[in-house]
């Protein structure tokens, strides 16, 4: 902040946005619950919890689903880091859903878990009566996402009707919900993700380690690297190589594409973001030479 | 923040990803007033749109068989509005210069997505209008500018495009400023400024024009990245509605007491003698919190918390203000209300009102008249407020609420209706005065 005009940066107007988003939920809502991936979005949103509710403990539990294929480094870093907070993680599992039949494992080589997901979150939901549930994503991913309201009505399927949103006004936020109906609440709404790495860098958040540039054996399909382990099948021809990659969003092994990249350095991520020409989704599913080709193109107006 | 940047070791970051100000503005046009396609340019031409964005854009413009790169599908989102070409609800969108970030909600023109738009331009700062210049000014362009500043955003911006299609003319840029400026001179607008433009070529919306030379002033992006925007909060008069009380349950913290909420007005200092509303009492504030960070003082936007001297009552829906400086108390409420649902508003309706951190129940004792928003003319309100209508309401509370009046205070003065059978949010309401209680 500025102490001579008390202006507040960009950031810290989004910041200030969020924590009242987070504090109006815990007020009005019974039974929220805050949905953690291990992802940068939502080590941002538990920073922002932090302000919201600090020095007392959060008002609501933290949840993730997990696939079962997540990234090992991760799941490390989700228990590291509830440990840190000294908050209560819920984990609901997809293999669960797959063990007791509510949902079928994909078969073939190229089999996600990432449909799945959506049956044992709302399972979850169900079953420990969460009326709110917060998730990180942004409106600037993707373009129905930029229609969708912050607190973002679900009817009792867990069903978003874009034509039927409520209108939301000022900072006042309508959470009125029957039985069996919850919100999903979206408190960086308005965040971009450079917005995102600018954070974790100005509150040196640890992020983890998979989102530095790292030696990781790879396979190429549909023009994207993907990491070879035990969760994929490989087509003919596809051959395992190692290869300097970082990821830029962090979802289940089997889908989600590595970027090659050689920075190491959260100084030198927020560089690459910053130059890239290419969405975070679409970068992860489709081809990676742009993030090089962008670097290249800043080098040439006088970048180290 | 950004003086926690200055020493954290990060402060190296490159000059386009350094700390600036932040401005959103709500764009609102009629169908083909070329909306889309400006705020496709000012995208592009800030390199705001991504590789794989304009890919998908050129594909399913040569699906569609547009003819041309439908910029439109960038911000068009829905599949509805992608099938009927045009905008239902409102999109977001994010771009940044070296100077500013901005953030476009882009509303819809049509009257029957009113209360999108309304959702839209609530907070925002500054409101573009867009008028095709060989229309000049139509009923949508009323209804916009009506909203805008029954909303009383700050700074109107009326861009009049397409001035390509009448050859630059600047009798005609003259002309629709005329036409603006005296139907307009009844509204409270603060700030006006008119641009004449052409999206489609790129005329005064990030370079200057070389074909309007008569045109003195600043391109449109220019206008953006400099309008002054700081002043527009209340800087005046001190207002915390308290939203949260932060009560750790361990021994480290155990006599904490801290009243958490978004400041609305007004400058908190550590030493500060406030006033806890409605209860009235008093305390001084030792110290503020953000996240276990002490700062000294706190000042709309921010969140923060308060710690007081002495231990009082204080709960949700309170609100902190300055002896010598209060809101109203208030349970009779008048206020232009903005109706959003098919069911009208009539006298003796009752619903949920939400203003600030508190909600109680209202009865409609009155509605004085519906404004008539093509001519600004005040009518007879029969058979109540209809949907997308505006009016002069008087409510009457079942508890007291802690009001300004909208134009002194965006967020003490506004409030929401909620229908309590549907859960919809029904109203959106603009307080003139009220009635204070005792």
């Amino acid at each position: 902040m500025n102490p001579f005009t008390y202006e507040l940066s960009h950031l810290e107007t989004l910041e200030a946005e969020a924590i009242h988003i987070f504090r109006e939920v815990a007020a009005e809502l019974e039974r929220p619950v805050l949905l953690f991936s291990g992802g940068k979005d939502s080590i941002v949103m538990l920073r922002l919890a932090e302000k919201a509710f600090r020095p007392a403990g959060f008002p609501f539990p933290v949840m993730h689903v997990d696939t079962g294929h997540n990234f090992p480094e991760v799941i490390e870093f989700r228990d590291r880091r509830m440990a840190e907070l000294g908050e209560r993680l819920i984990v609901a599992s997809v293999q669960d859903s797959i063990d007791s039949g509510r949902v079928v494992e994909e078969t073939g080589p190229r089999a996600s878990r990432n449909r799945l997901q959506t049956t044992t979150l709302l399972d979850a939901i169900a079953e420990h009566g969460f009326d709110a549930a917060f998730g990180g994503a942004r409106r600037d991913e993707e373009r129905a996402r930029a229609k969708e309201r912050v607190f973002s009505f679900r009817d009792d399927f867990g069903q978003w009707d874009p034509k039927r949103q409520r209108p939301e006004l000022w900072s006042l936020y309508n959470g009125r919900i029957r039985r069996g109906e919850h919100v999903r609440v979206f408190p960086i709404s308005n965040w971009t993700e450079l917005d995102v790495w600018q954070y974790i860098a100005e509150e040196e958040l640890e992020i983890p380690s998979i989102y530095f540039a790292h030696e990781r054996q790879v396979f190429a399909r549909d023009g994207m690297l993907y990491a070879f382990s035990d969760h994929v099948e490989l087509i003919n021809g596809e051959e395992p190589f190692d290869a300097s990659v970082r990821y830029r969003t962090v979802g289940d092994m089997t889908c989600t594409g590595a970027v090659r990249s050689r920075a190491a350095t959260l100084e030198h991520v927020v560089d690459e973001i910053a130059a890239t020409r290419i969405t975070e989704r679409g970068e992860t599913r489709a081809d990676d030479r742009v993030t090089e080709a962008a670097m290249e193109d800043r080098k040439r107006e006088g970048y180290f | 923040m950004s003086v926690a940047a200055a020493t954290n070791g990060h402060a190296s970051l490159d000059d386009d990803v350094k700390i600036s100000e932040l401005l959103r503005f709500a764009t609102a046009g009629s169908v083909d007033d070329g909306k889309s396609t400006l705020i496709g340019r000012l995208l592009h031409d800030s390199k705001s749109i991504f590789e794989d964005q304009l890919e998908h854009v050129v594909q399913t413009s040569e699906r569609r068989g547009d003819g041309y790169v439908n910029l439109a599908l960038l911000t068009d989102g829905l599949r509805a509005e992608r099938e009927q070409g045009i905008t239902i609800d409102v999109a977001h969108r994010y771009f940044a210069t070296p100077r500013r970030k901005f953030i476009i909600a882009d509303t819809p023109g049509h009257e029957q997505y009113t209360r999108n738009m309304i959702t839209g331009a609530s907070n925002t700062d500054l409101s573009l209008i867009l008028v095709d210049a060989r229309k000049g000014m139509t009923k949508q362009t009323r209804r916009h500018a009506f909203i805008s500043s029954l909303l009383r955003i700050p700074h109107m911006v009326v861009a009049i495009n397409k001035m390509d299609l009448v050859g630059y003319d600047e009798e005609v840029f003259e002309r629709i400023i005329g036409d603006f400026t005296e139907w307009s001179a009844k509204l409270e607008v603060g700030d006006l400024t008119f641009i004449p433009i052409s999206a489609l070529h790129g005329d005064n919306v990030v370079d200057r024009s070389e074909e309007m030379g008569w045109y003195q002033g600043p391109p449109l992006l220019y206008h953006l990245e400099h309008v002054h925007i700081a002043s527009d909060r209340n800087m005046i008069d001190c207002r915390l509605p308290v939203q949260w009380v932060v009560r750790p349950h361990s021994d480290e913290h155990h006599d904490y007491r801290g009243y958490a909420g978004q400041v609305a007005g007004g400058l908190f200092k550590v030493g500060d003698e406030v006033m806890v509303l409605p209860g009235g009492q008093t305390s001084r504030i030792s110290a503020i919190d953000t996240a276990g960070r002490e700062i000294e003082e706190a000042f709309p936007p921010m969140s923060v918390t308060l710690q007081l001297e002495d231990n009082l009552d204080v709960s949700r829906g309170d609100l902190f203000c300055r002896p010598h400086n209060q809101p109203t108390i208030a349970r009779e409420l008048d206020a232009m209300v903005c109706w959003m649902a098919a069911k009208p508003l009539q006298v003796g309706s009752r619903y949920v009102i939400k203003h600030t951190t508190r909600s109680a129940k209202a009865v409609v004792g009155e509605i004085q008249y519906r404004v008539d928003v093509d001519t600004l003319h005040r009518g007879e309100p029969e058979g109540g407020l209809a949907l997308n209508d505006i009016g002069r309401v008087r409510l009457r509370c079942s508890a007291e609420l802690l009001v300004d009046p909208y134009a002194r205070n965006r967020t003490t003065g506004s409030f929401i209706l909620i229908d309590e059978a549907t859960n919809d949010t029904v109203g959106a309401g603009m307080l003139l005065g009220a009635q204070r209680v005792g």
